[in-house]
């Protein structure tokens, strides 16, 4: 939902990442700051993750992307200042 | 209307802001901390949520609430951090006209609560904790 196709043209975005419950325990914070060059997916995102932490590998088959508070697809790209969030199978009530 | 907190949640103080003169039903859930899980004895739990999202999604609840049973009413309040056994996690409130709609719609906002809300649990146990993980699935993002 109001998603730019095509990024911002191919220059480089920086976006804040936010994690819950393992994942933050695993990273040992609650946020980050990422550069990324335009045109990056949310999975392209998780994917450079990965192989920084290989830790966070076995996350990969159950994760939930969110962009701006939203669910997205994987295959969103991402634009300038966007909060994206990583989310493990929710457990709450 | 939709809150992630920290205090102890009062579903009768949250009861009394749902009806209007037109309705003749209230329907409330209450969840809360079950003291095993799996046979095993659970010490506490440790809530934690993405706030901005959790509420978000607790108002798509509410448009969906709305649009499939026409009620403004649903109220959702879910806590965050410590909590011991037997204390309440989460309330869920909503009236209606006739007593259907509301069980109906209590039903489905704690059953929807548990696959789109940002919340997540860890048990923590005599000898560890874990992160509870809900079923794995794509949420429908439309």
């Amino acid at each position: 939902m109001g998603r730019r196709p095509g990024g911002n043209g191919g220059r480089d975005l920086k976006v804040r990442v936010r994690v819950f419950a393992a994942l933050r325990e695993i990273l040992g914070k609650d946020e980050v700051e990422v550069e990324l060059p335009g045109g990056t997916t949310i999975e392209g995102l998780w994917e450079q993750l990965v192989d920084d932490d290989d830790r966070l590998k076995p996350f990969t088959k159950s994760i939930n992307f969110a962009v701006n508070h939203d669910f997205v697809v994987k295959g969103t790209e991402l634009n300038p200042d966007d909060e994206v969030a990583f989310l493990p199978p929710v457990s709450g009530g | 209307m939709f809150e992630i907190v920290q205090d102890i949640l009062d579903i009768r103080t949250l009861a009394q802001t749902v009806a209007s003169e037109s309705d003749g039903a209230i329907a409330t859930f209450s969840g809360i901390v079950r003291g095993t899980n799996k046979g095993k004895k659970v010490l506490f739990l440790e809530y934690q949520a993405y706030p901005e999202m959790a509420v978000k999604m607790m108002e798509r609840i509410g448009d969906e609430v709305r649009a499939t049973w026409g009620l403004e009413s649903l109220r959702i309040q879910h806590r965050v951090g410590r909590l011991n056994v037997g204390e309440t996690s989460v309330v869920i409130i909503v009236s209606s006209p006739h007593r259907d709609d509301s069980f109906a719609a209590c039903q489905y906002a704690i059953n929807r609560l548990k696959r789109i809300v940002p919340i997540w649990k860890k048990e923590v146990f005599e000898d560890g904790e874990v992160w509870v993980e809900g079923p794995v699935e794509t949420v429908d993002v439309t």
